[in-house]
């Protein structure tokens, strides 16, 4: 069952056409990554799955559901808006974690804002903030970092502040995890301890969209793989067809620049 | 005489820090209104407020003292500050806000505008409202980034006080001057020099401390 579908997303600014029309669609528990040159509409489309920008046309649905309709006139109140922006976490190449929360607070802040607005809050506040940082605790376990937890951002290394980041999105149970370029801000070393993490949320079948420039990586990882040039889906299929027998020039020389 | 002078100084400097106090009390809110109109999306708003802070920090502060306690009664034959002491105290204050609500509105702005928008969207995409971003996330990280350039002000500010003299206002460099006149001697008015040593390096060190607090994270 398709988890998520993309119909005709365009988007422009201003005289510049970012994306010329994105059709795809992905299945439960698979992975995605999406390659190409900078300037060919990546990190846009995933800014446009995330809704940090608005799509100038197009649809986009989650589990069946319309969270993008740019035909459709029906305002959404702000918590149906809100309930669509959590179907989808998003991992920044700049980690963007608060740097005055410690790690667990990193990952506490948006759960615990949330939760204020549940009508049992006031009764059950106790239970509810002692659930939170368990659940918290225990994601920040599994990207390894349960000794890092009371440090603050400064305090980590860029490997580390992206695993923070990562668990800061997992704790809100997103539909969908997007990746922009997750790695591009760090050194090969810390790259790989970042690339292990989702490697392991992978096999546990979450559903993921990477924005990547590690080619080897997402041949190991991808169950799908998108080539975009120029604003439009340029070549796409299992990992296989796409880097061991590309048909389009433009990916093949893509794909060859990295060989040099 | 010594007791004299310390006891007609301290009340001169009384009034110095009630300047300082209400100017602080009024302009550091004040200014954060006038950032959020230097920023607005609207134009006209934006072109107005940014025209008005740059009359503000273009003219001398020792002016703007002058013309604001002056003009409406000369102009207008309408003294609305009211007479005496009270009235000049009022049309000091009233100038001194305006004029450091519009140097920290600059501030303000420099502050917010320097939060990475990395920061908002994060706060976006994990659900949080504008209103929790600001409050949660920004606000923190902004005054971290102002605090040593409103430090800078508020000391100036101490000093700046002493400009209320021009329109008579009895704070305590008139107080110091008085005993020139009527007594003819000069060391109390080099003496109120030690009220402001002693004030801006209390402010120093309490900034100091303030700093030191939020030194515990980097952007």
């Amino acid at each position: 069952m398709a988890v998520l579908e993309v119909h005709n997303i365009t988007k422009s600014f201003g005289k510049t056409v970012v994306l010329k029309g994105i059709d795809f669609s992905l299945e439960q528990g698979k992975v995605l990554s999406i390659i190409g040159s900078s300037g060919s509409g990546k990190t846009t489309l995933l800014r446009c799955l995330t809704s940090l920008e608005t799509a100038d046309t197009g649809k986009i649905m989650v589990d069946d559901k319309v969270v993008f309709d740019s035909e459709s006139s029906v305002k959404l109140t702000r918590q149906e808006k809100r309930e669509n922006q959590l179907k989808m976490g998003l991992v920044f190449q700049s980690f963007n974690l608060f740097p005055q929360y410690n790690v667990l607070d990193n990952v506490m802040l948006a759960q615990r804002l949330a939760a204020k607005e549940r009508e049992d809050y006031k009764a059950n506040k106790k239970e509810i903030l002692q659930e939170i940082e368990r659940h918290s605790r225990e994601i920040i376990n599994s990207v390894g970092l349960s000794e890092k937890i009371n440090n603050y951002p400064c305090e980590l290394s860029g490997g580390q502040q992206q695993r923070v980041a990562i668990a800061r999105a997992l704790a809100l149970n997103p539909h969908i995890l997007c990746f922009d370029e997750p790695t591009s801000a760090l050194d090969p070393e810390l790259t790989n301890e970042v690339l292990s993490v989702i490697k392991s949320l992978a096999a546990r079948d979450m559903t993921m969209i990477i924005v990547t420039h590690e080619m080897t990586f997402a041949k190991e990882v991808s169950d799908h793989v998108i080539f975009m040039d120029d604003g439009v889906i340029c070549e796409q299929g299992t990992p296989a067809q796409v880097f061991e027998n590309p048909k389009h020039q433009r990916l093949q020389e893509f794909l060859g620049s990295f060989q040099k | 005489m010594f007791v004299e002078v310390l006891s007609a100084l301290n009340e001169g400097f009384l009034k110095t820090l009630e300047l300082f106090g209400l100017t602080l009390a009024g302009a550091l809110p004040l200014g954060l209104v006038i950032a959020f109109g230097s920023m607005s999306r609207f134009t006209p708003l934006k072109a107005l407020v940014r025209t008005f802070v740059w009359i503000i920090r273009g003219t001398p502060l020792m002016l703007q003292l002058m013309i604001i306690y002056y003009f409406p009664g000369l102009i207008f034959g309408n003294n609305i500050w009211g007479t005496g002491e009270g009235g000049r105290f009022i049309a000091s204050i009233a100038a001194f806000v305006l004029n450091y609500a519009c140097y920290f509105s600059e501030i303000y702005r420099g502050g917010i505008q320097g939060v990475s928008k990395g920061q908002y969207e994060a706060g976006q995409v994990l659900g949080m409202t504008k209103t929790q971003v600001f409050f949660r996330v920004v606000l923190l990280q902004v005054i971290k980034r102002i605090l040593p350039p409103i430090s800078n002000e508020v000391i100036t500010l101490v000093k700046d006080t002493s400009l209320a003299r021009i329109i008579a206002m009895q704070e305590v460099i008139w107080a110091g001057q008085a005993f020139m006149k009527s007594d003819g001697i000069i060391w109390p008015l080099f003496f109120t020099g030690v009220y402001y040593l002693i004030f801006s390096g209390i402010l120093t060190l309490m900034f100091g401390y303030t700093e030191k607090k939020l030194s515990y994270f980097r952007e």
